[in-house]
């Protein structure tokens, strides 16, 4: 008995200090570190390195936010969770903020007492199919076996999908993409389904890419967010407007390499007022006047971001689409830093 | 507690709670037995205010939702519209059928492959060796994976089976495909369908499995009553009368009659759209799973035999040929009875961890009560206390009755210490 | 009679034959053949069948272990490189990718420049296990001793240990093999100071920590002295007492001030860092070596004649047993934050330590009354004889014996529970099976590839499953001829 106690105060330095459901900001200051609920590794959202650095879509929110609050985008504990622990991780403070591409629904907002703050993604289910298969549209996929990640929203979206459309189907459930993918690409089931941008970065790896095809039907919406817990407003509008200061950079033209520049020589009052070269809005949520800039000098503005992670220079090649910004046709739209 | 050989009961002192023998159990029982509830009421105190500051309750309610989910085998009908009880039911009886199948092959398997080791072959045996400690050695968790991930690669899909001429073909008069999806076996027609009993809640039972059943226990007890007569007369006569053809007969004469009568027949699983329809498929995830769970458990069972025959003196099968009984009979009236002695107990176990086991089903997606109730529901609904005590619960309970029957079972070949 | 025929018989044998050869069927390969592979159809047909299954297994698989590409960059240069080999078409192992991420699958994301810490740790764990697992034998024990330490010095030396670090630990090793030579009773001491010096080169930070949690074991044996004179019963109590005060009330405080004082510290590393094989093994030994004092209180507990301590003790083996291990996982994961008081919070790897350790203390107090009830009844009665009372007769006299004969048992628990660690995927830790795999997965480079690693993972857990499997068995043959 005294032993495992003792083994409690060995890893007392990793105790986090309290949960202090109220206070996060408070709590991340004091701790130093912001504890950041990641996904165990998902191809261009979240995957550590060979030397266990992690990088992606969803890391590059979770560096934001440190950027802003501790002043240092390395200051970041990632604690991977699984589709099952995520929430509960969050609701029970172990950690701080969830970036773990997870999709903003109604019971999740409310029933489970979370909080998502802002859409960093936006994303929808789709099939893909080998093209011999002679598929052109998921309509005709009546009595497929189609392969499907457990415990998810997808799970719903499908059955949904069939049954509004009349057609049956029979599922092959998968407990991680890397057997889904084993079994798609043994014909064990006849199409695959799950968030498009997962599709597009399951394709890429492929040996031979062309040789499947993803199906015009978007099933669902998937808008994935970072969350963080229901109750703490001032830590949500940190968290939400650390997000806005990415995207509105991208659409003011500020990026990584001349945020320096225009600190100094922007005339453009939205910008400066985003860098915190006029008015003090950090104070307003309790951060200094240049918790934006460090917000995007940690991996860049959303544009970049999205360039460097997912975007179509990488292997996963993903178009903008809705993604882009509200001045390109897409849905990203950050509200007036004023 | 009171010694009645005590010379004079002293006057009670309030140390002698301590001191005194007589007292100092009872005061350390009920020292442990205040710890014990303190702890509970600390942890369900503790409990009761996390929900609260969750702003969470503690509520079943939750299982009576609509699920919304699909589950690819159902041995009672379920679709997504129904609640999510009766997913969690679906997914117990996805547990028990994986685990009963399980049983009974890791048996016939681990009985086999604990003989074949004491096998003088010297190169089977050294295979079986090989067998055994690949399996013991390696996590359960891995054979899983690998075992589904060759059958994906290993057999083909149903497209394979398509066209003039296919590049495989049925097995078993063109009655069992094999797929990388699943094994599509076929189902059973009746000419004369009697119809179903209807037991509530869409659960129907053919009349026909009912008299199929009926026939075999009536056949069971009927063979019961011939071999007392059998011994009867041997007590008797001296003589045993050959009573094997009339022990088949009763088995096996009625329900071939009952199959005539509903004219039963097969139907042959038949390739339309994506896949085969017709007849029955069993997913590959079961037989993965179930080979998994058969070998695994199966290598375990192996050693358990191996040292239960061992144990048995070699004195005690010399001494039954010497009384000239024949070699089968005196491996089921000499050596087996003994061994099984030695079997039993740890055999009870190796069902325990083979049910326990069963829960890695996930890792395949085989919907047991793992990936429904403590899987899909559980992050549906959020409802993870709830969720997670009831599966815990399920379980225990699984495993209470099976330790339960299996020692009944045990306490009957035991030896009778007289 | 010889006499008789000489005289008729016109011809004698003077001297003997040589032996003939044994006919050619009847002697060496032939014979050896015939007697175990071929005697009979039956085994005829299991031969032709074994053969049949090697060929089978063989054929298909050495292929593609005979293309295995061992440096590339990434999952499509393998495929290239297999392509341009051995043509298209041609299937091929990428064993690329454990050249790369090797150190992930042992070491999770532990800092390489400190991997020679859990390395040493793990030396003197054999060092510190090596008189209580060969306390029978001395040439094994000194065999084991320095095997273990010469292995451990020269793959620390490749992991880059620092130098200072390299003295110290060669001083501890050739100190411990010497006292081994000469007092291996006296290597116990260190056997039991090892859990804090394991504790604090796996997670580091300031050694003055475990010394303050070492010392509270040391105030609550002072107590236990002090009290024993006025109040023999109250000793255990007192002794609690005293040493959970300290501990919870000063001894990280005097951690702090000492440190200031004398700073002791190497760089800490959170036991989010740890990972793969790390993993496992610091779960695997700290559940067993945890469960082992929790495990002889429930077996003794259920062998006890009080009826509500054995049926709770009853009560708590028959739960654990009868849930599976993934279901204490998620209680873990999921609950542990329910039952402790609001606010507190504690990495999931201790959360997992401390389920796994229930866990195992339930198997644990099943191998152990198994040991207690396998000692002979003299030895009970021999006990009470002497007049001891029954703490004293457990710790002289009954334990000792039973715990060494357990030993085999203790040992198939920990291979279970090694082999069960790879669960602890499911509630998002990287265990070296699916874990890591799934996160390696996870860079486009390897994306795909399925099969190295379980082989990798798979025959790493063979060989060390197997040999503690081969070691309780050589225990229990020695053990089977002690009692003879």
């Amino acid at each position: 008995m005294k032993k495992s106690l003792f083994l409690g105060s060995v890893a007392a330095v990793t105790l986090s200090a309290g949960v202090g459901m109220a206070d996060t900001l408070a709590d991340v200051k004091a701790r130093g570190e912001l504890i950041c609920g990641v996904n165990t590794g998902l191809v261009g959202f979240a995957a550590p390195d060979a030397n266990g650095n992690w990088a992606g879509f969803d890391i590059a929110v979770c560096k934001a936010v440190a950027a802003s609050v501790l002043g240092d985008p390395s200051k970041v504990k990632y604690v991977p969770t699984t589709g099952q622990t995520r929430f509960t991780a969050l609701s029970s403070g172990e950690v701080d903020l969830l970036a773990r591409n997870s999709t903003w629904t109604f019971s999740r907002d409310t029933d489970l007492k979370l909080d998502f703050v802002a859409v960093n993604y936006y994303d929808g289910q789709g099939f893909m199919v080998p093209k011999d298969l002679g598929v052109t549209s998921a309509k005709e996929l009546d009595g497929a076996t189609i392969c499907i990640q457990t415990g998810t929203t997808t799970e719903l979206n499908l059955a949904d999908y069939f049954k509004a459309n009349n057609m049956s189907y029979q599922p092959v459930n998968i407990d991680s993409n890397a057997e889904g993918e084993q079994q798609y690409m043994a014909g064990a089931c006849d199409a695959y389904t799950t968030d498009a941008s997962g599709l597009a970065a399951t394709r890429a790896a492929f040996a031979n890419p062309e040789n499947h095809v993803i199906l015009p039907e978007i099933i669902s919406k998937e808008p994935l967010g970072p969350a963080v817990r229901q109750g703490d407003d001032l830590w949500a509008d940190i968290v939400r407007w650390s997000f806005y200061a990415l995207v509105a950079a991208e659409e003011y033209g500020v990026t990584s390499k001349n945020i320096d520049e225009l600190v100094k020589s922007s005339q453009n009052p939205e910008v400066q007022r985003l860098l915190g070269v006029t008015d003090d809005l950090g104070a307003m949520i309790g951060l200094d006047k240049e918790w934006a800039k460090r917000a995007i000098q940690a991996s860049g503005n959303y544009g970049e971001i999205f360039a460097a992670n997912i975007g179509e220079q990488t292997p996963i090649g993903l178009a903008r689409g809705l993604n882009a910004q509200w001045t390109q046709g897409g849905l990203m739209y950050a509200p007036p830093f004023r | 507690m009171t010694d009645v050989s005590a010379p004079a009961n002293p006057p009670f002192r309030l140390n002698m709670l301590i001191y005194d023998r007589r007292y100092r159990s009872m005061t350390f029982q009920v020292i442990v037995f205040i710890l014990v509830m303190a702890l509970g009421w600390w942890l369900i105190n503790n409990t009761i205010q996390n929900l609260r500051a969750l702003g969470k309750d503690f509520d079943f309610g939750f299982l009576f939702q609509r699920a919304g989910y699909d589950i690819p085998q159902t041995p009672i009908p379920y679709t997504s519209d129904d609640t999510h009880l009766r997913a969690a039911i679906v997914g117990l009886l996805n547990t028990i059928i994986v685990s009963v199948l399980g049983c009974v092959a890791a048996t016939i398997l681990g009985v086999g492959v604990g003989v074949a080791r004491l096998s003088n072959n010297w190169l089977f045996a050294r295979l079986m060796t090989i067998y055994v400690e690949m399996f013991r050695n390696i996590p359960l968790l891995l054979w899983i994976l690998i075992i589904y991930a060759l059958f994906t690669e290993i057999m083909p899909a149903p497209n394979a089976y398509r066209g003039e001429n296919p590049a495989w073909s049925k097995i078993l008069f063109d009655n069992v495909a094999l797929t990388n999806r699943y094994t599509a076996i076929p189902g059973l027609g009746m000419t004369n369908d009697p119809g179903s009993l209807d037991l509530g809640a869409r659960v129907t039972i053919s009349w026909a499995t009912i008299a199929f059943a009926a026939a075999l226990i009536a056949g069971w007890f009927l063979r019961r009553a011939i071999l007392a007569w059998a011994q009867v007369t041997q007590d008797r006569t001296g003589r045993r009368p050959t009573t094997w053809w009339i022990n088949l007969g009763v088995m096996v004469v009625p329900s071939l009659l009952l199959i005539w009568f509903f004219g039963l027949h097969l139907l042959p699983p038949e390739l339309k759209g994506f896949n085969f329809t017709g007849g029955l498929n069993v997913q590959n995830a079961l037989v993965a799973l179930w080979l998994a769970l058969t070998l695994y458990t199966g290598a375990f069972i192996a050693e358990i035999v191996r040292a239960g025959i061992l144990a048995v003196n070699k004195g005690q099968s010399e001494a039954a040929f010497a009384l000239g009984l024949r070699p089968n009979r005196t491996m089921n009236l000499v050596i087996l009875p003994q061994a099984l002695r030695v079997i039993i107990p740890p055999l009870i176990s190796q069902y325990l961890n083979l049910m326990k086991n069963s829960s890695l089903a996930i890792a395949v997606g085989y919907m047991d009560l793992r990936g429904t109730l403590g899987g899909t529901t559980l992050n549906q609904t959020g409802r993870e206390l709830e969720s997670i005590l009831l599966m815990m619960l399920i379980y225990l309970l699984l495993s209470l009755i099976i330790s339960a029957g299996m020692n009944v079972f045990n306490s009957r070949v035991k030896l009778k210490e007289r | 009679m010889s006499e008789m025929h000489a005289e008729t018989v016109p011809f004698v044998r003077e001297t003997m034959l040589p032996p003939a050869p044994p006919p050619i069927r009847e002697a060496g390969a032939v014979r050896w053949l015939r007697q175990n592979l071929f005697s009979g159809p039956v085994n005829t047909i299991l031969t032709l069948l074994g053969i049949a299954i090697i060929w089978f297994i063989v054929s298909h698989f050495w292929p593609w272990f005979a293309h295995s590409v061992w440096r590339a960059d990434s999952l499509a240069q393998c495929r290239e490189i297999i392509a341009r080999t051995w043509g298209e078409g041609a299937s091929g192992a990428c064993f690329a990718v454990i050249r790369e991420r090797w150190h992930q699958y042992m070491f999770g994301f532990y800092p390489p420049e400190l991997y020679w810490r859990p390395l040493l740790a793990f030396g003197l764990l054999m060092v510190a296990l090596a008189p209580i697992l060969f306390s029978e034998s001395r040439i094994i024990r000194r065999i084991v001793l320095i095997v273990s330490a010469t292995a451990t010095l020269i793959l620390a030396l490749a992991l880059g240990i620092p130098t200072p670090a390299l003295i110290l630990a060669a001083t501890a090793m050739i100190g411990a093999i010497a006292v081994a030579e000469r007092q291996p009773t006296r290597l116990l001491i260190f056997s039991a100071l090892y859990p804090f010096l394991g504790v604090w080169l796996l997670w580091g930070g300031s050694l003055w920590g475990p010394l303050m949690v070492l010392a509270s074991f040391g105030l609550g044996a002072l107590a236990w002295v002090v009290v024993a004179r006025l109040l023999p019963l109250l000793a255990a109590a007192a002794a609690i007492i005293v040493a959970l005060v300290w501990w919870i009330g000063f001894a990280g405080r005097a951690a702090e001030d000492l440190q200031n004082l004398l700073p002791l510290a190497i760089t800490p590393v959170a036991s989010d860092q740890f990972g793969g094989f790390l993993l496992a093994i610091t779960i695997g030994i700290a559940g067993i070596a945890l469960s082992l004092p929790m495990g002889i209180m429930l077996a003794l507990a259920r062998r006890s004649d009080m009826f509500l301590v054995k049926s709770l003790s009853v009560m708590f083996i028959e739960f654990i047993r009868g849930v599976p291990l993934i279901s204490l996982l998620f209680v873990a994961s999921l609950l542990l934050n329910y039952f402790l008081p609001p606010g507190t919070n504690f990495d999931i790897i201790l959360r997992v330590i401390i389920m796994v350790t229930l866990f195992a203390a339930a198997y644990m107090a099943e191998v152990i009354r198994g040991g207690l009830a396998a000692l002979p009844k003299g030895q009970y009665e021999a006990a009470d004889a002497l007049g001891l009372d029954y703490w004293k007769a457990q710790r002289l006299i009954i334990l000792p014996q039973a715990l060494k004969i357990s030993i085999p048992g203790i040992v198939s628990t920990f291979i279970g529970m090694f082999k069960d660690t790879t669960l602890v995927t499911f509630v998002g830790l990287f265990d070296p099976l699916k874990g890591i795999s799934d996160f390696v997965r996870a860079n486009f480079a390897w994306k795909g590839i399925y099969w190295e690693p379980f082989i990798f993972v798979g025959a790493i857990f063979f060989i060390i499953c197997f040999s503690m499997s081969r070691y309780s068995m050589f225990l229990e043959r020695r053990l089977a001829r002690d009692h003879r």
